[in-house]
């Protein structure tokens, strides 16, 4: 079977508008988490979130871009633009036929909609809306493969295009389904990755609506705590990475630097409820241990853990069952991490965040740290690697996922001395 | 691929019908069900027709906790699972929980339900938004729900393309069966109906302006003049073969013989210049289901209703079929465009016409097909030698994809 790798990594991410500063930042573990600034939060009781200082226009989009594009779809074409740089991809020399895209995205176009929303509907005083003061191009905004289109046209990509919606595993989901694309050789290059930016009344109410979402107001920098008994929920984010997935023989034959292999990745849901978990974390497991196997690897071979981690009980406790069932004695050897600790969690981006972590720690063998878990919780009792980056050699990291809809996912990346 | 993916069970929920039987038979009919939109008053918009899904209720497919929890959307996905379930006689309570997958296709999500939603948020106050906001309008709420109720927990997805995302989601299915799983559910429905996504559709030019239902949508017609939104679509059970076949499933209606995507990767918002991405992913689909364009014996088409489009999409079946005139039809021109739901819709209008031997009309148009030279089906056509389909499905933006589907009754098990 046809094998992938990554080429290129690009990232936007709270308190890290490039690779490079979201690296530091995830290393430093000095979380990106404040008051809400792009709206009064007052009435919310999560009033925090993990912003991104972004300006679209530093990325070279033009007004037109700017004005035509909603936040997620800047922020996907600024992650890009990096990630293809980054792989040294000519696109003049590449057959366009078989570059595709696949972009992640588990809410979309939120913040235009709901935007547009206020002024259609008179501030919600009218059920039938106005058409006639809303903005051109809304429908693009209404269907969010507008992203994957924006990027096909930027990069002349006339391979396969879509752009995959299942909630918060829409990043590894998408990187998974590139992976598919070139196994089964329907595209040589998949630019693939997430994007969202649900910052925005309705998605901070409908978290709230379920306290979902720390309220810790007083304290931002310490309110995303995955592990920690402190916790008391997750903080919102925003971001997008996206990285350039390539056919292995395509970029041995172009010389490109490869960060590391995609060499297992598998998808399961638990069937059991939109937004709980069965404390066991059979499902998650079951993913985990499909991915391993897909990637031919025992438990003692994994050299890092790239977790959900979002930060609400629920989840910290089904991951580490899920752990200690899919790895046995080797969940507790390995060491395991939660980058939303800095940078929250942005929804479907956050999985393709995290993936573009698990490359670079792959390749640069240093394992970010879990900022503010002070006080371990007594039931996730693995080794979350507390506040301090640790330098290690990993070979292979393994990412784990886990969203609204019961959707269950995991990809493990493998370092490239490992790959022939 | 020794792994062959069939349809083996169809559940439609459709302005021509629930159930493939009502379906199908206002499908010979030629019944039109494009009409002025009943739901609320459009008077002030400048789209006033649609395909509703007549007689629709949904508490026969929903248990009465969930309706609140959910869309229109995800009803209807819902309510089209069970009846393909029952049609592929498939029970997952019988089966392997992991062998067993959902795909759906969304352009929108669950657009009455968020919309309510969002109204009480700004008319009120952020306290009065519903706890369900958080699953009931998101993309992968239909799929959530039809994996959790049906218990299928292999590797689900949902993907959005558009008004291409129901073949990508068989697509999908196909890839899920190549690699180990027993059977997806995949598809897709729509629902785009309601005031505020009707506003957001109506910012695209090509959204029909007529208020003659009988003119407002005609693929190929020299004087075409957009489309019409219409609501609902189709989910199949795609089955790997041999297990199909040694669990004695009721009917093998096709095997997904091939699929193909491209994208035109344009212009984001101007029709491609030309037809070559569209006639390549009809070839790839044709190549790939290992068989030559002169083997296709009906192209279920997009039919997009613009004038451009309606010229590329003639131009790219010209193009792939050479001199020879392969019959043509557009059926969604009785039900208006489904977005997600309409490929989905149109892979089971082709399903049933390998099986019945029979060929989908297209209604409200003339044969001549606006001088793009094709054999355009303007009345149900007898074919009792069909034995492959094309189905083609373009996404606003430039997606292209295909799909061959074959009948069963023309090839060993």
């Amino acid at each position: 079977m046809r094998r992938s790798v990554v080429t290129g990594v690009g990232v936007v991410a709270p308190g890290g508008g490039s690779r490079e500063e979201f690296w530091a930042r995830i290393v430093d573990g000095k979380p990106a988490i404040r008051r809400v600034s792009t709206f009064d939060p007052t009435a919310y009781r999560s009033q925090i979130a993990a912003e991104c200082d972004f300006d679209p226009a530093r990325y070279g989009l033009t007004p037109q871009e700017i004005r035509r594009m909603d936040r997620f779809v800047q922020m996907a074409i600024a992650s890009a633009d990096e990630a293809v740089a980054d792989s040294g991809l000519e696109l003049g020399r590449v057959d366009t036929d078989r570059l595709g895209v696949c972009l992640g995205s588990a809410v979309g176009a939120t913040i235009t909609l709901e935007d547009e929303y206020v002024v259609a509907s008179n501030h919600g005083r009218d059920w039938v809306t106005d058409h006639r003061h809303t903005m051109p191009f809304l429908y693009q905004s209404l269907v969010p493969s507008s992203a994957a289109t924006e990027l096909a046209v930027r990069y002349g990509a006339h391979g396969p295009a879509a752009l995959v919606s299942t909630g918060c595993t829409s990043g590894i989901d998408s990187i998974g389904h590139a992976h598919s694309l070139i196994q089964d050789g329907e595209a040589d290059i998949v630019i693939a990755g997430a994007s969202d930016a649900p910052i925005s009344p309705i998605t901070v109410a409908c978290f709230d609506a379920i306290r979902a979402t720390s309220p810790r107001n007083d304290e931002p920098d310490q309110a995303s705590r995955p592990f920690d008994a402190g916790r008391q929920g997750f903080v919102l984010g925003e971001g997008s990475a996206i990285l350039v997935i390539e056919e292995l023989e395509h970029a041995l034959a172009r010389g490109a630097r490869v960060y590391c292999e995609v060499a297992g990745y598998a998808a399961r849901a638990n069937g059991f409820h939109m937004t709980g978990l069965r404390p066991d974390g059979f499902e998650l497991g079951e993913a985990i241990m499909e991915a391993m196997d897909r990637a031919r690897l025992n438990p003692d071979d994994l050299g890092y853990i790239s977790a959900h981690g979002s930060g609400t009980k629920q989840n910290d406790r089904h991951e580490t069952a899920a752990y200690k069932r899919a790895l046995g004695e080797a969940a507790r050897q390995v060491p395991i991490s939660s980058i939303k600790s800095v940078i929250g969690h942005s929804l479907g981006a956050i999985g393709s965040i995290e993936m573009a972590a698990c490359a670079l720690v792959v390749s640069r063998g240093v394992i970010p740290p879990t900022a503010n878990l002070t006080t371990p919780d007594p039931d996730c009792d693995l080794d979350y690697t507390p506040l301090v980056a640790r330098e290690a050699e990993v070979d292979h990291a393994l990412s784990a996922g886990s969203g609204f809809g019961g959707f269950q996912s995991a990809m493990v990346f493998s370092k490239p001395s490992e790959v022939s | 691929m020794s792994r062959r993916a069939a349809i083996t069970g169809i559940g439609v929920v459709a302005p021509t019908g629930i159930g493939i039987a009502e379906h199908w038979e206002n499908t010979l009919a030629g019944t039109c069900r494009i009409g002025p939109i009943t739901t609320f008053d459009t008077s002030g918009l400048p789209v006033s027709l649609g395909g509703e899904v007549p007689g629709f209720d949904e508490s026969e497919f929903v248990p009465s906790k969930l309706l609140v929890q959910t869309d229109r959307w995800t009803w209807m996905a819902l309510a089209a699972t069970r009846l393909a379930l029952d049609d592929a006689a498939l029970d997952p309570d019988r089966e392997y929980p992991f062998g067993l997958s959902v795909v759906t296709a969304s352009a929108s999500g669950g657009n009455a339900f968020g919309q309510r939603e969002i109204q009480a948020l700004w008319r009120d106050s952020p306290r009065a938004v519903s706890a369900y906001q958080s699953i009931g309008w998101f993309y992968a709420a239909s799929s959530g729900q039809i994996s959790i109720r049906h218990q299928l927990k292999g590797a689900c997805s949902v993907l959005v393309a558009d008004s291409a995302g129901g073949i990508e989601a068989v697509a999908q299915a196909k890839r899920l069966i190549r690699r180990g799983t027993g059977a997806v559910v995949a598809g897709g429905t729509e629902a785009p109906l309601s005031p505020y996504a009707l506003v957001c559709q109506s910012s695209q030019d090509t959204l029909s302006r007529s208020t003659d239902p009988a003119t407002a949508y005609r693929p190929f017609a020299p004087d075409a003049g957009g489309y019409v939104p219409g609501e609902g679509g189709a989910i199949v059970v795609v089955e790997e073969w041999a297990r199909a076949h040694s669990r004695g499933v009721p009917q093998v209606y096709a095997e997904i013989a091939g699929t193909a995507s491209t994208h035109d990767a344009h212009h984001p918002t101007e029709p491609p210049a030309d037809h070559r991405q569209l006639a390549r992913a009809m070839r790839e689909a044709v190549d790939r289901a290992g068989c030559s364009p002169g083997d296709v014996d009906v192209v279920f088409a997009d039919g997009s209703g613009d004038v451009t489009l309606d010229r590329h999409e003639a131009a790219a079946i010209r193009e792939v079929f050479g001199g020879r005139r392969v019959p043509v039809t557009v059926p969604k021109t009785m039900t208006g465009r489904l977005y997600s739901g309409g490929a989905a819709l149109d892979l089971a209008w082709a399903a049933l016409a390998l099986t019945h031997g029979v060929i989908p009309p297209s209604v409200n148009l003339d044969a001549a097909g606006g001088g793009h030279g094709l054999d355009l089906v303007t009345e149900a056509r007898e074919a009792p030698h069909l034995r492959t389909a094309l189905v083609v499905a373009r996404g606003t933006g430039g997606f292209n994809s295909a799909a061959v589907l074959r009948s069963p009754r023309h090839q060993a098990a």
